[in-house]
Parts: C-alpha cells; sequence; structure tokens
C-alpha cells in the first residue's frame, strides 16, 4: 500500500516536470530540450524567495509563472517562430528545434551560471511528516502532488472546455487544417509554448521544495520530461499523467521489492518497450 | 573505378597520410586538438554514413562510446590491448543491430528520443552490474601515449572513409542513394528498407564503441558519469550538421572549425564558455541550416547560373 | 610569439641589472564550473582558487629566493569533461606557458590529467581524489600526490568510531548501509562491508540506488523496517539532502546516521539546523582550531561564502604546499619545486602534511560530526583536535 501512494506522490512530481513540455512538444510542435533549464530557473525563484524573505514556495509559484510565460513568449516569438516558418516539413522542424534548444539550455545553464552562481539550492520547506494509512510521507510532497492534481485539472478544463483550449488542441492534431477554419496557428502555438514553459517553472519552483537543485542540473528533469510526454503520447496530457503516474509507481516498485539499484534502469526498459509496443505512446493517436 | 574516383581516392590517402605527420611538427597542445578532430571526425562521418540518407538523428553515440570505453577499461587487465578494439567494435555492432531491428520502424522523432534513453540505459546497467559485482573504479594505466592514440584515430578515419566509399559503390549503396531520396520509392523497387537501415546503423555504433576503446586509456579512469555522458551525442550531431551530410567529406568540413571555435571560446571565455558555445549552436542552426556542404553548392549554383546568363 | 619576445626581453633587461622588483608566476586553474560536478566544485574548489590567489598577493606575493613574484589565475571550465580537463592543461602549459598547475577537481578528472602533469613535469598534489590504486599510480606519476585519503581509511575511521560506541553499550550490532550507485559510492561500500563485518556488525540492510534518484523515500523506508541501531549511506550532494530530509520525515529512529558527500557543507547545517544535530559524515576539519576559525572568516570575506568543513580546508592546504614548495626551493622551476615537494613536509592549514612511500599524506580527518550547529571531525588517522562522539538522539 505504503508502495501504491509513494508511487504516486512521485509520479505527480513527475507530471510537474512534464506537463509543460507536452504543451511545448505536443501543441507548439517545438521539442524543448531547454524545458530543464526552465524548471531549475523556477527552482532558483523559490529558493531565492525563501532564502531571502521567508516567502512560502507556493506563493511563488504565482511570481514565476508570468514570468516564465512571458520569457517563453519572448523566445518563442523570437527565436523559434522563424524556424517553423523556415521548416518545409515536420522533420526538418524537428531536427531544427532540437538543435535550437539544444543550444538555448546552454545558453541557459551560462546565464543561471552567471546570475545564480554554481552552488545547490538547498533549503528546507515543509518537510513534516504527514500520516496516512498507517504509514508517512513527506508533507512537501503530498503538497506538491495536490499541486500537480490543481493545475492539471485546470489545464484540462482550459484545453476541453474554452475556445482557446480547443483551438490549441486543434493545432496539435493537425496544423494545417487548423488553419483552414481560421485559427490563429502562431499566435496560439505561441501561446502554448508560452503556457508550457509557465507550468514547467511552477512545477520547478514546487519540486525544489525536496529536490536539490544546482543550474547544471536541468538536463536529468528534460531527459525525465520528453521520456514521460513520449511515453503518454504527444498532444494528449491524460496520456502525460498516466504515464507520469505509472511511471512513480513503477520505480518505487523496484526499488522497494527489487533493488533501488535498478529503479532509473526499469525506467528506461518500461519507455523503450511502450515504444516498441504503441510507438504513439499510451493514450496517443497514430499519426502516419 | 573512373579516373575521377582515382584521384580522389589518391587525394584523400594524401591528406590522410598528411594528417599521420603531425605528430611530428606538433607540439603537445596542438596534437591534443589533433585527438579531438581526429575523434569527431570518426564519430560524425560514421554518423554520418547512417543519418546522411536515412534521415534519423541519432544520438546514440554516447551509449556505444561508453560501451567502448568499458570494454578497454574491463579488458585491459585480461586481454591484449589490440583485440579490445575488434571487441568493442563487435560489440558495438551487435548492439546497433539489436537497437536497429528494434527502434528503425519507429518515426523520427521516437528514435531521437530512443536513442537518447538507450545511452542511459545502457549507464544504469552497468552500473548496477558494477555495484552487485563490487567492481571498483577502472583504472586503464598503459604504455599508450598520446601519439598512439592519434594515430589509431586516423587509421580508423581512414577505415570509415573506406567503409563509406564502399558503401556507396555497392549494391547497398544504391539502396542507400534511393531511400533517401525518397523511401515509398525505395520500398516500391523491392528494396528492403528496414534491412538496408539496420545495416547502415551498425556502421556508427561499431565505429563509436571502437572510438570509445581507444579513447579509455586517455582518461586513464573510466566512470559511467565520464563514459556516457550525453554531450558527446550532440556534439557528434551539431557538427556533422555543420558541415552536412550530404557529402562523405561534409562532417569533417564542419568539425575542424568547430573544434577550433570550441578551443577559441573555451580559451577566451572561461567564465562563459557554456553560454557562448551555446549561442553558436543557434547561429550554426540558423545561418548554416544545410552546412558548409550546401553553402559551397548554393553558392557553386549562383556561380554556374551566372555563368549560364553570360 | 609576443611572449617569447617579451621573455627575451626580460632576461635581457635582468642581465643589464635592472632586476624590476616585481614578477608575475602564471598558476593555472582547471575545474567544473558546468556539468554534474559544478555544484560541488563550486562550494569546495573555485572560492579556494580565488581565496589563495587573494592571500598571496594580499602579502606581496610569493618571496622566491629574494624576488617577490605576485600570482595570476587563469582559469578554465572543463564542464566535468576530462576530454576538456586534459585539453585545458595542455592549454595551459604549452599556450599560456603556466609555471605550475593546481590540481583538478574530483578523482576521475585528476586520474585523466596525471599523464599531462607527468609529461611537463608539473607537480599535481591532488586535494579531491580519492584512490584506491595509489601503489599502482604513484609508479606511473610520480609527481601525483593525494592528500584526501583513500577509501579503506575512511570507512575505517567509521567504523572505529562505531566499535568504540558499541563496546560503550550505546548502540547495537545492526547496521544499514546505502550507497549512491557511483564509482565514489560503490568503493566505499565495497570497503565497508568487511570492515563493519569484521568488526563484529551485521549488515541489515544494503542497498545502491542511482546517481540522480528523485525520490529516495523508498531507501530511507527499507532502512527503517530493518531497524538498524545504525544507519551509514556513502552519497553524493543531492542525495545526502534528500536522506537526511527523509529520514526526518519517517522518522528514522537511530542512534548513529552518516551521510557522506556535502554533510560538511554550510548549506546542511543552514537547512536541517538543530536537526542536524549529531549527523556524522565523511571526513572532516578540526573546528576549533584557530587556524581554520580564522580560514573560514577569510573565507567568507574574501568569497562572499562560506567554507564546507572538509574538502575546502584540504584543497587550500595543497594550495599552500605548492606555495611553500616555491618559496622553500628558491626556484620557480617546475623540477626544483617537484624535487622540494617530494623531501619535505608542509605546514598547512589541516596540519602537517607528509608523505608516505606512496605519496600518500597518511594523516587526515576520516569522519565528522554536527554538534551544536557546528561540524568538526571525531576521527583521523593522525589529526589533533578530535572531539568525542554523540550519540544521534532524535530528530527534533
Amino acid at each position: 500500500m505504503d508502495i501504491l501512494f509513494t508511487g504516486l506522490l512521485l509520479g505527480g512530481t513527475y507530471a510537474l516536470i512534464a506537463m509543460g513540455l507536452n504543451l511545448q512538444y505536443g501543441m507548439a510542435r517545438i521539442m524543448n530540450l531547454a524545458n530543464g533549464e526552465v524548471l531549475v530557473a523556477g527552482g532558483f525563484g523559490a529558493f531565492w524567495f525563501w532564502t531571502t524573505s521567508q516567502v512560502s514556495p507556493l506563493l511563488t509559484v504565482f511570481v514565476v509563472a508570468p514570468l516564465a510565460f512571458a520569457l517563453n513568449w519572448l523566445i518563442y516569438v523570437v527565436i523559434l517562430r522563424p524556424l517553423v516558418k523556415r521548416a518545409k516539413s515536420r522533420g526538418q522542424l524537428e531536427t531544427d528545434a532540437i538543435l535550437t534548444t539544444f543550444g538555448l539550455s546552454f545558453v541557459a545553464v551560462g546565464v543561471m551560471l552567471a546570475v545564480f552562481g554554481g552552488d545547490y539550492f538547498s533549503y528546507s520547506y515543509l518537510a513534516r511528516p504527514v500520516h496516512f494509512v498507517g504509514d508517512t510521507y513527506g508533507l512537501n510532497r503530498v503538497v506538491a502532488f495536490v499541486s500537480a492534481v490543481i493545475l492539471c485539472g485546470a489545464l484540462w478544463l482550459w484545453l476541453y472546455n474554452s475556445r482557446a483550449g480547443m483551438s490549441v488542441r486543434a493545432i496539435a492534431v493537425a496544423p494545417d487544417s487548423a488553419r483552414l477554419v481560421g485559427i490563429n496557428v502562431p499566435r496560439l502555438s505561441a501561446l502554448a509554448f508560452a503556457l508550457g514553459g509557465a507550468i514547467t517553472a511552477m512545477g520547478g519552483a514546487l519540486v525544489s521544495m525536496f529536490l536539490t537543485l544546482d543550474a547544471s542540473t536541468g538536463v536529468i528533469f528534460t531527459l525525465k520530461a520528453l521520456i514521460i510526454v513520449i511515453m503518454g503520447g504527444v498532444g494528449d496530457i491524460r496520456g502525460t499523467v498516466v504515464a507520469a503516474l505509472l511511471l512513480g509507481v513503477l520505480e518505487t516498485f523496484v526499488a522497494r521489492i527489487i533493488d533501488p539499484g535498478l529503479t532509473l534502469a526499469a525506467a528506461y526498459l518500461l519507455f523503450v518497450l511502450i515504444l516498441l509496443l504503441r510507438p504513439q505512446g499510451l493514450l496517443g493517436k497514430s499519426r502516419s | 573505378m573512373t579516373r575521377t574516383e582515382i584521384q580522389q581516392v589518391a587525394l584523400a590517402a594524401a591528406l590522410l597520410a598528411a594528417a599521420a605527420c603531425l605528430p611530428f611538427v606538433s607540439d603537445a597542445y596542438l596534437l591534443s586538438i589533433g585527438v579531438t578532430i581526429a575523434m569527431y571526425t570518426v564519430l560524425a562521418t560514421s554518423w554520418a554514413l547512417f543519418s546522411g540518407p536515412t534521415h534519423y538523428i541519432s544520438l546514440a553515440t554516447a551509449a556505444f562510446f561508453g560501451i567502448g570505453t568499458y570494454v578497454t577499461g574491463m579488458g585491459i587487465e585480461h586481454l591484449p590491448y589490440w583485440l579490445l578494439l575488434p571487441i568493442a567494435g563487435l560489440i558495438g555492432a551487435v548492439l546497433a543491430a539489436l537497437v536497429g531491428i528494434a527502434t528503425l520502424r519507429l518515426s523520427g522523432v521516437y528514435f531521437v528520443i530512443f536513442t537518447l534513453g538507450l545511452a542511459e540505459l545502457v549507464r544504469q546497467i552497468i552500473t548496477w552490474f558494477q555495484n552487485i559485482s563490487g567492481q571498483k573504479g577502472l583504472y586503464v594505466l598503459t604504455a599508450i601515449t598520446e601519439e598512439h592514440i592519434y594515430w589509431q584515430l586516423v587509421g580508423l578515419a581512414a577505415l570509415v572513409f573506406l567503409t563509406g566509399w564502399a558503401i556507396w559503390r555497392s549494391r547497398l549503396g544504391f539502396a542507400v542513394r534511393i531511400l533517401g531520396d525518397d523511401e515509398e520509392v525505395a520500398r516500391h523497387a523491392g528494396i528492403n528498407t528496414a534491412r538496408v537501415k539496420v545495416l547502415l546503423f551498425m556502421v556508427p555504433g561499431a565505429v563509436a564503441a571502437i572510438t570509445g576503446a581507444i579513447l579509455a586509456p586517455r582518461y586513464v579512469y573510466i566512470e559511467p558519469s565520464i563514459a556516457f555522458t550525453p554531450m558527446l551525442s550532440f556534439q557528434v550531431v551539431i557538427m556533422a550538421l555543420l558541415g552536412g551530410t550530404g557529402r562523405l567529406w561534409g562532417p569533417i568540413v564542419g568539425v575542424i572549425p568547430f573544434t577550433f571555435l570550441w578551443e577559441a571560446i573555451s580559451g577566451t571565455f572561461p567564465n562563459q564558455t557554456t553560454l557562448l558555445l551555446g549561442l553558436s549552436f543557434l547561429v550554426i542552426v540558423y545561418l548554416l541550416p544545410k552546412g558548409f556542404v550546401g553553402l559551397m553548392q548554393s553558392a557553386r549554383n549562383r556561380v554556374n547560373r551566372r555563368e549560364g546568363f553570360a | 610569439m609576443t611572449k617569447h619576445i617579451l621573455g627575451l626581453a626580460t632576461v635581457l633587461a635582468m642581465a643589464a641589472g635592472a632586476v624590476s622588483a616585481q614578477e608575475t608566476l602564471t598558476i593555472g586553474a582547471v575545474g567544473p564550473k558546468t556539468g554534474p560536478l559544478a555544484g560541488g566544485a563550486a562550494v569546495t574548489y573555485w572560492p579556494n582558487v580565488q581565496l589563495w590567489a587573494h592571500d598571496i598577493n594580499a602579502r606581496g606575493g610569493l618571496d622566491v629566493d629574494g624576488t617577490k613574484y605576485m600570482v595570476e589565475i587563469v582559469e578554465y571550465d572543463d564542464q566535468t569533461n576530462p576530454a576538456q580537463t586534459i585539453a585545458a592543461v595542455q592549454r595551459l602549459a604549452t599556450q599560456d606557458e603556466a609555471d605550475f598547475i593546481l590540481p583538478p577537481y574530483s578523482t576521475g578528472l585528476n586520474l585523466a590529467a596525471a599523464p599531462i602533469y607527468d609529461r611537463f613535469g608539473y607537480p599535481q598534489v591532488t586535494s579531491t581524489a580519492n584512490t584506491g590504486n595509489v601503489a599502482d599510480l604513484s609508479s606511473k606519476f610520480p609527481n601525483l600526490y593525494i592528500t584526501l585519503g583513500a577509501a579503506d581509511g575512511m570507512v575505517g575511521g567509521l567504523v572505529d568510531v562505531m566499535s568504540a560506541m558499541r563496546e560503550a553499550g550505546e548502540i547495537g550490532n545492526t547496521v544499514a548501509m546505502v550507497n549512491v550507485a557511483d564509482a565514489f559510492g560503490i568503493e566505499l561500500a565495497e570497503a565497508a562491508r568487511p570492515a563493519f563485518e569484521e568488526a563484529g556488525f551485521e549488515i541489515v540492510y544494503d542497498t545502491s540506488y542511482p546517481l540522480g534518484t528523485q525520490d529516495i523515500s523508498p531507501v530511507v523506508r527499507g532502512a527503517k523496517e530493518a531497524a538498524p541501531d545504525s544507519f551509514v549511506a556513502f552519497s553524493y550532494p543531492p542525495d545526502t539532502f534528500a536522506l537526511t530530509e527523509q529520514a526526518i520525515i519517517e522518522d528514522l529512529d537511530v542512534k548513529v546516521f552518516y551521510t557522506a558527500v556535502a554533510t560538511a557543507f554550510p548549506a546542511y547545517g543552514g537547512r536541517f539546523g538543530a536537526a542536524a544535530d549529531g549527523v556524522m559524515g565523511i571526513g572532516g576539519v578540526n573546528a576549533f582550531d584557530p587556524a581554520f576559525q580564522e580560514y573560514a572568516a577569510r573565507h567568507e570575506e574574501v568569497t562572499g561564502a562560506k567554507p564546507d568543513s572538509w574538502a575546502s580546508a584540504m584543497v587550500y592546504s595543497t594550495f599552500q604546499i605548492y606555495e611553500q614548495a616555491i618559496e622553500g626551493a628558491g626556484s620557480v622551476d617546475k623540477a626544483d619545486v617537484a624535487a622540494f615537494i617530494a623531501d619535505n613536509d608542509f605546514e598547512t592549514l589541516i596540519g602537517t602534511i607528509s608523505w608516505d612511500e606512496n605519496n600518500n599524506n597518511a594523516a587526515y580527518w576520516t569522519v565528522g560530526q554536527w554538534q551544536d550547529g557546528v561540524y568538526t571531525g571525531i576521527a583521523s588517522t593522525g589529526r589533533d583536535g578530535a572531539v568525542d562522539p554523540i550519540l544521534k538522539d532524535g530528530w527534533e
């Protein structure tokens, strides 16, 4: 039982890490390899507000999100849109996006190093036990999980019940047809990208409550997020949630029952298996 | 062989021979740059042999490279060094074949992510295995010097160029060319596209593993975080694309300037190395989308057109 | 080219008897500013490079046989990539014509660079390399010195501390042991298994976890279920924090709680406050030694950050060895200085450093502990000032 709950809590963390990338990759069609750096920047924001003025990370989120939104909007419009315009095929856009955002991730690491320094951002917040069905869990992880639920719920409502959300989903499925029915594709792509960045930064602020970050750790989160997004199915946030929870439970299960040394290996194995059996991802629709 | 082909082969052989003379004329610093260039030439050229025609971006270089360093690291105490290189190549090729069979039917982007995850998976399994077997850090203490490593890499480069050239001339190369133009057409023409791709993918797999095995003595101490650094995969891609993948000599045109650029940046701006490297990545993607090869071709086309008008 | 001309000009000037009052020594420093080890280097390595250069120049430079030499540091970021370390050391040796090169950071990067130091004859007095293979290494690289200590010594210190506590009837026999699955953690765990067994301890939980694990709670929970008397983790910085936090959350009831790298970081005490009290960690210093306290104050003043209470002092001490050897040899010639290092003992921040037959510093701190908000050494292989260990008494 504790395996299930611990796994779900970890899954919540993973959902926070991966949700933003799904919007960026699934909807805005940019595979953003600088995603982890945005997360680290969000985490730094939380660290900075907490250590300088004792502002709770849960409040910092509301500062970090609009900043990240604006920054990612700018990045999309200035740097990525020319690539989208230039691309003759989805494949070419993907290659260009991978290389550009990889370069961007370097730039981001360099900037963060200059601004934050290379030291760890380590602080303690809500590191208190919560007792639940006979076991104890970290309050900060529980809070992050609840935040993940709220965030994903809100995102889902927006995507499935608002006009803008519907249009964003339309771009994900068929960008060319979306244009034909009068959807402003460039604008909504930028919106999806910026929103994805904002969510990632919020996730960073939340996970920094219990994960120790430094300016160079972004790439670890990028990798994890990519795996979750691909596993869940690109362009479907429900898939990302399912994949994140599945991964969390699997890793916890392996750590408790088999050997903690194999958790990451098991995660990659699951990823490989899912790709082989369902290349479009758990909930993805096959695209030809 | 036609006359031009003979000329080309002779030219390539002469250039390689000239490259092999570097240790006699250079100081240690230049030689270390030489090793870097030779290493990336080998990796990027073999990478382009596969990724050029198939348009699959492979990020598995680090996985194969890491396996190669581990073959040397684990084997050096038990087997003669010269035997380790073919063993590394063999393991690399077999693993590449397995990965290829499993994944090459995936569409492009899944393949990218899969290969990126592969390095991590292999690294995790090796670390775990080391942990349960209680193996301590791997030391590769040999009498192999920088010169030896350089010559081995130049030799390997010759082999890679030869392989690329042989593939180009063979039936496989014919299939590859059709595949590169249009996969549908290739399939209709009765080409077993999956088999062609797997065969091609084995080349960079084997070559990267051998490169790792060659370089292990240079690192003296092998640990997973060093052997499987994902940076390597990206650097190879960037350099190959900077040069251009359409020609066998394309990647090397990217490797040389990029290595010097990298040297210049990390030598001049030690505190902003990462930042400036990132910016140069961006510049390359924007200004040279088809690499130097593309640039030269469009320049030539322009000249030709002008001559046509004249 | 300009450099050669300048060099020639200097020689001519000196020949003419116009000895300039001040010379400059170019000192190279290569370490990670980015990449996986950047976080540790930012705490332990780079501030000391800055502080050392500051200290020397503030006192008017190195006194080499009557001539004053100011030091000028040339830094390179190796991105935690041995290929870059190699390139940077080579660049320092041949392009920057560095007079001396400070040791790189971490075991892997030090060893990757060792052949280059060796080839150009630079002494390499390492401060952050921890290796079990000293005999082979020292015969191959005669200018390579290791000061940090070896895995069996580190583990031996811990086992001795715990044995003494057991003899005193303070702790029981059972140990839960976990390690990060990386060269460092594997080596320590490998040394610890037989050492614990020999001392009559029973390892009731023994597992590893991968570097970069994002949820350590299953490990702590597994350890807790084994109900050990002691908990020992050979961990790296992010997981040292995570293990401690999880132990607090789970209220892991042990009498000895030990984590490895980063336990001695000021951030550790800053983060856990009173809960850190009684936590043991790898390595240490004599925190009550006035020399260390003076160093710590200077460190904070010059670099704006506190030093950690283990490796920072080691790093600075090895830099002092360079400083004393250059002055002691009365020469800026690499070979003279290398010979001086080999033949002498050095009075450093952590005490006297002398070499055994493998160019190893045999006297080092093995275990430290947080006591009343201060991390200080409780066991060593021959350093003065160890305090008695205290029991870990809950997490409040």
